[in-house]
């Protein structure tokens, strides 16, 4: 595929934390993001989707270098993050935006909103004065905020009119790529409407890209068009979103969607959810998901699977399957 | 017709704040019978926690106070009992459960250790019997290995596991009644469907009744027989759950409904319900939720409506509920 047609391509990515306590028996890293490869195209929206520490927070944070990553490939318009100098990077960051989860943490309390909006705005000369005011009231309408909530602060507002805030300074810089880290993960149910209808809009309007990281598998699909599953911070299936929910492959996968609650009473979970996993012992070789999995067999204990294509570009890591 | 195991008559709870009076509850009455599972179900600040803190008393006063309302249980109104008769009814005949069991469990002492405390509080066992009654319930909420795990620490514990641990501390003296304020918000899905399924499982094996508090619909339409809907500090819709996601007669509740994305439908824009919650020192005038109605009409502004009778003991605090969804 001609490098032009992905704005961005992940390969083999890895990011180890490495722990420094003095007497620690334990020497080995936490491999948060364990070789993780995937690529989005221009204009799409990949879900990036899994459960308490399966990497896919970090993984945001290090594809947009806000965290370094500790090995791996990081094409961004065919051009290799990894490779840029300070500089460079600085001089891409307009193109790749993050929205935080946090709308409580994310803003800085002491700046006034329109300095949160209009920060990069000016940081990259990109406008000052006069045309940046009237800039940043742009920003704040498409967003459904006032241009008077410019001279305001962050703790005047609620959760969800801060996230608008985030999102606000997300786009200022008119990026090609948004890493939106749980956007609405932290907002009640009415509001995560709003902010969902609001991030599809400006998709829309903006012709953006997102790498869209959730834990809620209805949100993730009702936004995405393609869906990565991540457990342990490997890559376990990816595929189309419609596909991935009509025929999962992968055992996670399926005791995933199966624990879905549906909202309709006369359909409840009948069948027995999938075991916990055990926190007494980690997984040396082979497959990481073996302690969880139902079709576990020999060769899972001993070589880890390959994401391979299973057909339709839907990749699945399982040996059962082949 | 059956006797509730709790009825709750015009409970009204209220903060005194230096901005300004929280009207967290408004005149909210509802009953629970015996063996089944109430959910109080609305958004944050919707009144439904301090709903919950209300019927044990546990409620910080001040700022807060109950203002008026009769709770009565097993014959009593929990609002005139003392405050040491009040003991005796907290973690033996009505039993809560929080949301993040890693706050609400103590780290320095073992799981074992708290659960008997509750024991040897309410049924004067000594510590041997009251450990080996610590380890029955550990078996009973499924925790694999009762008798090591006794003795580990919550920090010993998987999200999933103190879940349970707190679900045992709360069981061990058969409680009527079990309060769960969010109790699987913090857990994983799949660890989620767990602890619900286990949740139903001891409800239906004890005769126990569960007031399921959550945001969470889903949660709900899992386990919940029966629902109320809160939003302001006001009940809005009560009745069975079949009724409330088949046909729920008020646009606040079709609203939440119509903000989670269906798994079925392919992606179109929500049916978000515009505007916030009001801020609860100033609220509308009229029905609380008037603002943002698809269905308002100038009575919505003039007059706050009573509960309608839609059917059976489903009703609904809107006056256009026959239109309604």
């Amino acid at each position: 595929m001609a490098s032009n047609h992905y704005l961005l391509q992940v390969r083999d990515l890895k990011k180890y934390f490495y722990r420094e306590k003095f007497f620690s028996s334990d020497r080995k890293p936490i491999r948060a993001v364990d070789g993780i490869t995937f690529s989005i195209r221009r204009g799409e929206t990949l879900g990036l989707v899994g459960e308490s520490g399966c990497g896919k927070t970090t993984a945001g944070k290090a594809i947009l270098r806000l965290i370094e990553p500790t090995s791996g490939q990081l094409l961004f318009k065919g051009q290799n993050l990894l490779d840029l100098d300070r500089e460079g990077l600085r001089r891409l960051r307009p193109s790749m935006q993050f929205i935080f989860q946090d709308p409580y943490e994310s803003l800085n309390p002491r700046m006034k909103v329109g300095e949160i909006v209009g920060e990069g705005l000016e940081v990259h000369r990109i406008v000052q004065g006069r045309k940046k005011i009237e800039r940043v009231s742009e920003i704040l309408e498409k967003v459904g905020l006032h241009p008077g909530d410019a001279i305001r602060y962050p703790h005047e507002f609620s959760g969800g009119q801060r996230q608008r805030i985030g999102i606000a300074r997300a786009i200022a810089l008119n990026p090609e790529l948004i890493v939106a880290d749980e956007p609405v993960s932290a907002l009640d149910v009415s509001i995560q409407a709003q902010i969902l209808n609001l991030l599809m809009d400006l998709r829309d309007q903006l012709g953006l890209t997102y790498l869209f990281i959730s834990h809620d598998l209805r949100i993730v699909k009702h936004i995405s068009d393609r869906i990565a599953v991540m457990y342990l911070g490997k890559i376990l299936e990816i595929a189309d979103g419609e596909d991935l929910f009509r025929r999962p492959l992968h055992p996670y996968t399926q005791i995933l969607l199966q624990a879905i609650p549906k909202l309709d009473p006369s359909t409840r979970n009948q069948e027995p959810p999938a075991p916990e996993e055990d926190h007494s012992f980690s997984i040396q070789r082979g497959c990481l998901f073996q302690p969880r999995c139902p079709h576990t067999q020999k060769r899972c204990q001993i070589e880890e699977p390959l994401l391979l294509d299973e057909g339709d570009d839907h990749r699945v890591a399982c040996h059962f399957l082949s | 017709m059956k006797t509730p195991l709790l009825e709750v008559r015009s409970l009204s709870t209220y903060f005194f704040t230096e901005d300004g009076v929280v009207r967290a509850v408004e005149n909210v009455s509802f009953e629970i019978y015996p063996g089944e599972i109430l959910s109080l179900v609305g958004e944050s600040g919707c009144g439904k926690s301090v709903t919950g803190l209300s019927l044990l008393r546990l409620v910080s006063i001040p700022p807060g106070k109950i203002m008026n309302g009769e709770i009565l249980f097993d014959g009593s109104n929990l609002l005139e009992l003392e405050e040491r008769e009040m003991e005796k009814v907290r973690g033996n005949d009505i039993s809560m459960i929080f949301q993040e069991p890693m706050t609400s469990l103590n780290p320095v002492f073992t799981i074992g250790n708290q659960i008997m405390e509750a024991i040897e509080l309410h049924q004067h066992l000594n510590k041997k019997e009251a450990k080996q009654k610590a380890i029955e319930v550990l078996d009973q909420v499924k925790i694999p290995s009762p008798e090591v795990r006794v003795d580990s620490y919550p920090h010993q514990l998987s999200g999933g596991m103190r879940q349970r641990a707190m679900i045992a501390m709360a069981l061990s003296c058969q409680p009527k009644l079990l309060i769960a304020d969010e109790p699987t918000t913090a857990l994983d899905v799949t660890i989620q469907a767990q602890v619900l399924r286990l949740l139903k499982e001891i409800q239906r094996k004890m005769g126990m009744s569960v007031m399921l508090i959550t945001h969470d619909l889903g949660v709900v339409s899992e386990i919940a027989d029966r629902v109320a809907v809160m939003y302001a500090g006001r009940i809005v819709e009560s009745g069975p759950i079949e009724a409330i996601f088949g046909q729920m007669r008020h646009p606040y509740t079709q609203g939440l409904l119509e903000s989670i994305p269906q798994l079925k439908e392919k992606k179109k824009r929500l049916n978000a319900i515009p505007g916030q919650v009001p801020d609860p020192m100033d609220l509308p005038i009229g029905c609380k939720f008037h603002p943002r109605c698809h269905l308002m009409i100038d009575a919505c502004k003039k007059e706050e409506p009573p509960l309608f009778h839609v059917n059976g003991n489903h009703v609904s605090r809107c006056i256009r509920w026959k239109e309604c969804c």
